[in-house]
């Protein structure tokens, strides 16, 4: 089998989830390639080879929207090189690439996946579907490549099998009208504090928290934890926080080793994106909140009164 | 500009559903609600649309049913709809929903299609770009802010670490996510005015396409389930139970 996965480059390197997809290939097939959109660099065609990258089909990219001509670029790339199976994440420049791809080609795509099992010929994806209630299995049953999108945080990132990779640069194609578009700003949500996807602790906040001043107390906590912020999608469509900070199916999905759900419902588009922590602990003042179904410590009670009375015990034993 | 917008009907995300284990099929009610995200997509349509002295069509794919929430988005100002409805279509994936979108696009002129990020029961997430492709527009994704001057659209565009800003002339395809806008209330004369505008119900044959797809469910089954842990009322000393547990997990 020959898989390969697309891999965007983000802010200079490889994106993070790039790298889970890589780690999950090299235990799929003996010399993965890597289908890379985006300046390149030495240093990140090196951090590919150090997770087993055999192979780099490097597509520049330019100041336009990638996806249309990136798609093209990929198309004739996999019509060249036959790849049995193409991995994507699940985030935006990838779900561009993998739909139109799927498009030009005439092939559908799996998304949702948080597995890929090839059994001889047979590949098969599994996916959480309705907010992770039910699993479902569905395998291709038509020609090559199959397209998959796979979630972030499915497979862990393992450095393994270093490479030396060949590093073969394809040019993007013109590709009309439909690759028009135009990117021209680019803003850098700054961040302070631990970075979501990698955070030990992640402290989040629900509507529950009743107003934006409210924030103060979960930013507090997250400070005195050493905690990432987090926040539901109904905070952010509030305009409390940035988007940057949602987690949740149209967000970030996380698996720290706490989560502390503050003034959080537990509505199946945020579980999504939490329910695989190691320990969460929930705080909303509705005892019938589906998060208390979740999670291995539920206080029912008024948040804004609970976590006063925390910070103030984590600050005294500082 | 005439502007387009896919919308979805979708059982109430409140009264949980799920795959038949047996047909692998969704069973459908026949109320099925507007999928919350596609009201996003319709306000920007109409803001679009009102600048431009142009219109709205929504374009369906799914059972019919009773219309219910094609009839609120038509209420919200929305000027026609157009419901594809197929036996053949019961179980479709993204592409073969793409396919007979496109076909049902193309059938007029459209300056811009919108579409929602991804539906809130299926959640592919690649019917839109896959739409983009057919159609041969730009596909400017993930927008969180639309405006339009002199027939450019522009977008602010969510990435992983904050947002770009991305432009593209008509016609244009483009994904919103729901908070972008804050959707109208229908009013009372738009709901009663929803009841006379035109829906045209069609099926395959009136679109001359019969879409095929490659994929197909093998299995089913239910989620393992996480066990539920401990759930205490606040007496005013709860919060030392938190700190018991972020002490047992190491944290602190």
């Amino acid at each position: 089998m020959k898989v390969w996965v697309f891999i965007e480059e983000s802010q200079g390197e490889p994106a993070p989830i790039g790298l889970e997809l890589l780690t999950k290939a090299r235990a799929l097939t003996e010399a993965p390639a890597v289908a890379y959109l985006g300046n390149g660099s030495d240093e990140a065609f090196a951090q590919l080879g150090s997770y087993g990258a055999a192979t780099i089909y490097h597509i520049p990219t330019n100041d336009h929207l990638p996806s249309a001509a990136g798609a093209a670029a990929l198309a004739t790339l996999a019509e060249t090189y036959d790849p049995d199976v193409i991995m994507f994440g699940l985030t935006p420049t990838d779900r561009d690439v993998a739909g139109r791809l799927s498009a030009r080609m005439g092939l559908p795509v799996i998304s949702n996946g948080i597995d890929v099992l090839i059994d001889g010929e047979s590949v098969t994806v599994t996916s959480e579907i309705f907010g992770g209630s039910q699993i479902v299995e569905t395998a291709f049953t038509g020609k090559t490549p199959h397209l998959v999108v796979l979630r972030p945080k499915s497979f862990p990132a393992e450095p393994g099998g270093q490479t030396t990779p060949t590093v073969e640069t394809v040019g993007l194609p013109d590709v009309g009208h439909a690759g028009a578009a135009i990117v021209t700003e680019s803003h850098v949500e700054e961040r302070e504090g631990p970075q979501l996807e990698d955070a030990s602790v992640v402290v989040s906040a629900g509507r529950g928290m009743g107003s934006a001043e409210n924030l103060s107390l979960t930013q507090r906590l997250a400070e005195l934890l050493e905690a990432a912020q987090g926040a539901t999608r109904a905070v952010v469509d509030a305009g409390w926080v940035p988007y940057s900070l949602q987690i949740g199916q149209t967000g970030k999905i996380v698996k720290p080793d706490v989560y502390i759900a503050c003034g959080i419902s537990g509505a199946m588009q945020h579980a999504v994106g939490m329910k695989d922590s190691k320990v969460i602990i929930a705080i909303n003042k509705d005892e019938e909140a589906p998060i208390f179904a979740l999670c291995d410590l539920g206080i029912v009670g008024d948040v804004n009164k609970v976590l006063p009375k925390l910070i103030e015990a984590l600050e005294a034993r500082k | 500009m005439n502007v387009a917008v896919c919308t979805k009907q979708i059982p109430d995300p409140a009264a949980p559903y799920q795959l038949d284990a047996e047909t692998h099929f969704l069973e459908r009610p026949t109320d099925q609600i507007l999928d919350d995200t596609d009201r996003y997509g319709v306000e920007m349509g109409l803001q679009v649309a009102e600048q431009t002295d142009g219109s709205v069509t929504l374009v369906s794919m799914g059972p019919a049913g009773s219309l219910q929430g094609i009839r609120q988005a038509l209420a919200m100002g929305a000027a026609k709809a157009i419901v594809i409805e197929d036996p053949a279509l019961q179980g479709a994936d993204s592409w073969t929903t793409a396919q007979v979108l496109a076909a049902a696009i193309k059938r007029e002129e459209f300056d811009v299609v919108i579409a929602g990020t991804e539906s809130t029961d299926g959640s592919a997430g690649v019917l839109p770009q896959q739409l983009a492709e057919l159609l041969g527009v730009p596909s400017l994704t993930f927008a969180k802010h639309l405006e339009q001057e002199d027939g450019t659209i522009r977008i602010q565009r969510q990435t992983g670490y904050g947002y770009d800003v991305v432009e593209s002339p008509t016609p244009v395809l483009v994904t919103v996510t729901s908070g972008v806008v804050e959707p109208r209330y229908p009013t009372f004369k738009g709901i009663m005015g929803a009841k006379k505008k035109p829906i045209d119900v069609i099926g395959l044959g009136d679109l001359g396409v019969s879409p095929t797809t490659t994929q197909k469910i093998v299995e089913v089954r239910p989620a393992p389930e996480r066990a539920s842990g401990e759930v205490i009322e606040d007496d005013g000393e709860a919060y030392q139970r938190i700190l018991q547990i972020l002490e047992q997990a190491k944290v602190i």
